[in-house]
């Protein structure tokens, strides 16, 4: 089901969560929402939702005018940050809870909480309370709860936020996959890029409220819409007086005409990448190599090095601005 | 077996004269207080068998007095409990213009003396009242009669169970509430089914206070119930009527029920919220 937002504006007293939102959202698609925090995107989930109603502007779903309804009869399914589990219910009676609401018989009821259970792995924890689960086991419940009622879009607020770095990762990789397998329009809200491009389609990037960019990761990540995109959405350093990535510089030790001179001022290595610091002409620039090719090249602190980006074009070309 | 000594060796070096001192301040305070003045009144209560004491019970006042008492705590406990969890969730949940001053009103009648109420009643409600005029007129009669008293009492307990909710409510936050919202139940489906659930255990212990304090008011009861023996007299007016009659034995026999009745419905109320806390 499509989901579009037109003009949508938002104010908490003097601050202003949403100006002039339009997005759209394709059926069947994964889309995350990014931005730094106070960039407006988790609000622009709660309006979807009518979790927050929005000041002006107009929100379809599946093509229908949903402004005005109420978050119940929207049939969207929402996981909170925090979960939100109902904690004075199992897990079973959480994810029953929407199917109890449609007065559903028991027999069905039983059956879909069983399908659910056994899809987020939980089949073992259905008699448990909240309190007896670990927080990844609870945002899997969450989901489950959220699913049960077969929502027509299903909205994630910073799912896995709370998370440990392992278990938020092997979580998004199973969302991507039941993603694929469901295909129920689904949009994210997330303030860690990484995690955006690795599980999304289509990105939509906020900032103060605004929506600065929309495409696919590649899109976003390869061509920018402006300098404040590029920085957020990845590491940059700044060369010859433009942006790029540390990772398209390329160092020799060989004087090119396309490069420009350098000298060595740092070497890391963080991991299988090493990250080298330089100066040219008296600006810190830094560039991010493979790890055989910085030991290729002996570098050290104080050795004379050349620098260009990697894409073939000359240094001084313009950069690529949509 | 160094776990062990380890306490041992810290409680010589403490003085344990300090902590015996603190023992005796406290219990002695409690003993002059409550337990003696309680025990006595049981003895006096009891003093002359149990024969004696079913009989003061079982007068036509004594049983009209717990009559009335239990059918206006009952009263008055329930508006108050509907009030004060509305009151709790409008306080806790929305915001409007004038919340804080209901959150102001609402403490006044712990504030003022219950005499106090039950004067301004009479002068709204009462047969010369703007109000009571008005209803006197179309037979309805509120002062002097169950009605007023139990406005009164309801008045004197309002906050006890907005005051034990609100807080509750506050820490619970609003997610479980949104949460209910999206998988399509309504407000009051979310209400009875997510927030009753979660405040339970307060709202047990606000109705708790409510009822005691409800049984035990007496300023405010004294003012509008106008004594009418067998109809109006709750149990507090009616053992306040012994002792002036000197007539002891029912008074402290009264007082007893009336102390028994309060204690009751707090074991009660413990039974209940260790129950809800073991489903939690």
């Amino acid at each position: 089901m499509s989901i579009s937002t037109r003009n949508v504006s938002k104010r908490f007293g003097a601050f202003t969560a949403l100006d002039d939102v339009s997005i759209d959202i394709e059926s069947g698609s994964l889309t995350a929402l990014v931005g730094p925090s106070g960039s407006g995107k988790s609000t622009l989930l709660r309006v979807i939702a009518g979790l927050d109603v929005a000041d002006a502007g107009t929100v379809r779903i599946d093509e229908h005018d949903a402004t005005h309804l109420p978050p119940q009869r929207r049939g969207v399914g929402f996981v909170f940050q925090h979960y939100a589990p109902f904690k004075h219910l199992t897990v079973y009676e959480n994810v029953a809870f929407g199917l109890r609401v449609r007065k559903t018989p028991r027999s069905d009821v039983r059956a879909r909480v069983a399908e659910l259970l056994d899809l987020v792995h939980l089949e073992k924890f259905a008699s448990r309370y909240p309190s007896q689960l670990s927080g990844g086991q609870r945002q899997r419940m969450a989901l489950a709860r959220a699913l049960a009622v077969r929502p027509r879009v299903l909205l994630l607020d910073e799912p896995f936020g709370a998370l440990d770095a392992q278990v938020r990762h092997e979580l998004r990789l199973w969302l991507r996959r039941l993603h694929d397998e469901m295909h129920v329009t689904t949009v994210i809200v997330t303030h860690d890029q990484e995690e955006a491009m690795e599980v999304a389609d289509e990105i939509v990037v906020l900032r103060d409220g605004r929506v600065q960019q929309v495409g696919s990761p590649d899109d976003v990540y390869d061509c920018p819409a402006n300098d404040w995109v590029m920085s957020f959405l990845g590491p940059v350093t700044e060369f010859d007086g433009q942006l790029v990535r540390p990772h398209e510089l390329e160092l020799t030790t060989v004087p090119d005409d396309d490069a420009l001179a350098a000298w060595v001022v740092r070497v890391t290595r963080v991991g299988f990448e090493t990250r080298v610091e330089v100066d040219v002409d008296g600006k810190p620039v830094y560039a991010q190599l493979a790890r055989d090719a910085a030991h290729l090249l002996r570098l050290a602190p104080g050795a004379r090095v050349y620098l260009r980006h990697a894409s073939g074009r000359a240094a001084r070309d313009t950069p690529k601005v949509r | 077996m160094v776990s062990i000594e380890v306490p041992a060796v810290a409680a010589q070096k403490t003085p344990t004269r300090g902590k015996y001192l603190l023992r005796v301040v406290a219990l002695g305070y409690l003993a002059l207080l409550l337990l003696l003045p309680m025990a006595l009144l049981c003895y006096r209560a009891f003093g002359h068998g149990l024969g004696a004491l079913w009989s003061s019970f079982t007068t036509s006042e004594a049983r009209s007095a717990v009559v009335v008492t239990l059918i206006v705590a009952g009263c008055a406990v329930a508006l108050n409990t509907v009030f004060g969890v509305g009151a709790a969730i409008l306080l806790v949940r929305r915001s409007f213009p004038g919340r804080r001053i209901l959150d102001v009103l609402v403490d006044i009648p712990q504030a003022v003396s219950p005499i106090v109420v039950g004067l301004a009643l009479i002068l709204v409600y009462g047969k010369f009242g703007i109000v009571g005029g008005w209803l006197e007129r179309h037979g309805i009669q509120l002062i002097f009669s169950l009605p007023g008293i139990v406005l009164a009492t309801a008045f004197v307990s309002l906050p006890l169970v907005v005051r034990a909710v609100a807080p509750v409510l506050a820490e619970l936050g609003d997610e479980q509430e949104q949460a209910a919202r999206t998988l399509g139940a309504s407000a009051w489906h979310t209400f009875r089914r997510v927030t009753l659930p979660s405040i339970r255990d307060a709202l047990v212990y606000g109705v708790v206070l409510a009822l005691a304090r409800s049984l035990g008011e007496y300023g405010a009861v004294t003012v509008v119930s106008g004594r009418v023996v067998g109809k109006t007299l709750t149990m507090t007016l009616l053992i306040d009527d012994r002792l002036q009659n000197f007539d002891q034995q029912a008074a402290y026999s009264m007082a007893v029920l009336l102390a028994l009745l309060a204690v009751g419905a707090l074991l009660i109320s413990r039974r209940l919220q260790s129950r809800a806390r073991r489903l939690v």
